[in-house]
């Protein structure tokens, strides 16, 4: 809103947003802090901000506990595995509801909506069961299975919403050029689709890293991923507070950073494409 | 555009989805009912048969069932109005001239990306712990006794968990929106005179209740399936006080390992998840044609 404010009107909507802000942002900021200090500095009363005992320790220990990195590998891999396998299934259809729709492709977009509104809970046992039953229970090919069927919805619609804006004026200029249908999609449609896929990777990625019905569910000890670690050791028995703390900012640091960057593909793919 | 080749190619490249969509929703559902009307526990195998309506009927005996609903309705109502409501504010706030706007923005969305077992547990631990936490700490140096909260109040503590993590979603969607808003209609109606407070009522509302409807529809999806923040905290207790239909199922499932039992369980969030969904889309359809 281009208006000219009295420079006092802004200093005082400035504190106020960002009072607002940091207080919204301390719960991650304090982790963060608690992470550095020493276990005895963390439980401190009254609690020490620039006083405390500073350390990397925490870190270290927590990395080379023998399970941390595991779980951490499985985070990766669950998150861009199931990504990856929802990319390839969905940019075909997306592409195609674009670029020929037909008559019913509305209706097969509001149908896919409508899987995403299905409770978990709802189909809890049939997965729990069929996990068991096929060996898929506590597998990374289980979690990124499980996973990129949550996710499709969100996938195609947003892949949808970004093919959409492609302007097919292109490829008729392409095609009347004498363009085959091989080079019009490689060397015409491929670079303009780009960041309309790499958005909704983005996305998907941190949708799926901190997903934490199914990995809590559907695994034990071998695919579990960094959610469930956090969930069982969350009373920390075997974990103090700045390991604790360590442990949590470890885990969240990736999408973290990862979101700051996706912020407009964030409204875009959680609203079906609805805001833009 | 579309030759028959195209339109048999394009049939083509949606079907994998569309299958792979359609069994997800079948099958599992399928199977659900199915499981619902059996006598099936996993700790006594053998024991198997059809159950009836047994299942559906344990749950609608149990008091533990109707504060599972009353808490799951807390849960997603209570989120919602503290989101919807913050986040008109705070959009609002973001959106004036002040310094710093991308940063600050930064700050604001961060607790969305903060996976929800961690998100709990640093509000349980760092935060609401009765010894080692911040909250008690300010309670001590005011000169009160620390407040038990996930004790004393747990599906308070859940729902303002769970609100903190998704009021930035809230007002990201609502400041997107905010920001579409053309200022030269504010600016007119404020040389006309109009008040802050109805050029809120009369131009920025209304551009907003299409944001707001979607916010309200897709948290209500997210918000019916919470689960990671109770597992982590309360594991929904004390006794049933923080259990959400979600959590109860799962218990069925796993602790107690009663199939016929979660399958009921899981057949009552599906319809209670349409019940909601219906009053959602007439509540607020109107709002979406825009």
């Amino acid at each position: 809103m281009a208006r000219a404010v009295s420079t006092r009107r802004k200093i005082a909507l400035t504190a106020a947003a960002w009072a607002v802000g940091l207080a919204i942002f301390f719960p991650v900021f304090w982790t963060i802090l608690t992470s550095f200090k020493t276990e005895v500095s963390a439980v401190a009363t009254p609690p020490e901000f620039l006083g405390a005992d500073w350390t990397l320790q925490n870190y270290a220990d927590v990395w080379a506990r023998s399970d941390y990195p595991r779980f951490f590998w499985n985070s990766v891999v669950i998150s861009v595995g199931s990504t990856l396998l929802g990319l390839a299934v969905a940019i075909p259809a997306a592409w195609s509801m674009a670029f020929v729709p037909g008559k019913r492709t509305k209706d097969l977009l509001m149908w896919m909506l409508s899987t995403k509104m299905m409770p978990a809970a709802g189909v809890l046992i049939p997965m729990y069961l069929l996990f068991q039953w096929t060996g898929l229970f506590d597998t990374h090919i289980g979690l990124i299975l499980a996973l990129m069927l949550m996710n499709l919805p969100i996938i195609v619609w947003m892949l949808y919403t970004y093919f959409k804006e492609i302007p097919s004026e292109i490829l008729e200029a392409a095609r009347m050029d004498g363009a085959s249908l091989r080079n019009e999609i490689i060397h015409v449609l491929t670079p303009m689709a780009v960041p309309g896929i790499a958005s909704t990777l983005l996305l998907n990625v941190i949708l799926a890293w901190n997903e934490s019905f199914w990995t809590i569910t559907l695994t034990t000890v071998n695919a579990a991923p960094l959610s469930t670690f956090i969930a069982s050791f969350s009373a920390p028995q075997g974990l103090f507070y700045a390991k604790l703390s360590a442990a949590s900012t470890m885990a969240i640091a990736p999408i973290l950073i990862l979101g700051w960057f996706s912020q407009k593909q964030l409204v875009r793919g959680l609203t079906f494409g609805a805001v833009k | 555009m579309s030759t028959q080749s195209t339109r048999a190619a394009a049939r083509l490249m949606v079907a994998p989805s569309v299958i792979l969509l359609f069994i997800w929703m079948i099958v599992p559902l399928v199977m659900t009912v199915y499981f619902s009307f059996r006598l099936y526990r996993l700790l006594t195998p053998d024991r198997t048969g059809w159950a009836g309506f047994n299942n559906y009927s344990w749950f609608f005996h149990s008091p533990d069932f109707w504060i599972a609903i009353v808490n799951t309705l807390l849960l997603v109502g209570g989120v919602l109005i503290i989101t919807v409501v913050l986040g008109i504010l705070i959009a609002l706030l973001i959106d004036q001239p002040i310094w710093g706007q991308g940063p600050l923005r930064i700050l604001v969305i961060s607790p969305f990306f903060v996976m929800p077992p961690v998100a709990a547990s640093i509000w349980e631990n760092l935060f609401m712990h009765p010894q080692n936490g911040l909250l008690a700490a300010v309670s001590q140096g005011l000169g009160y006794d620390p407040i038990l909260y996930l004790e004393s109040y747990p599906m308070a503590s859940v729902i303002f968990i769970t609100s903190w993590e998704w009021l930035p979603f809230a007002t990201l969607i609502l400041l997107t929106a905010l920001q579409s808003m053309s200022s030269e209609q504010l600016e007119a109606a404020e040389m006309d005179g109009a008040s802050a407070l109805s050029r809120f009522r009369y131009l920025l509302l209304p551009h907003l209740s299409r944001a707001i409807t979607v916010v309200i529809l897709i948290q209500t999806i997210f918000l019916l399936g919470i689960f990671g923040e109770i597992f982590t905290t309360t594991q929904g207790g004390p006794g049933n006080a923080s259990t959400t239909l979600p959590y109860m199922i799962y218990k069925q499932a796993l602790i107690a390992k009663d199939i016929g039992r979660a399958a009921a369980g899981g057949m009552i969030a599906v319809i209670l998840a349409n019940i909601v969904a219906v009053f959602l889309v007439r509540g607020m359809g109107k709002n979406l044609d825009a």
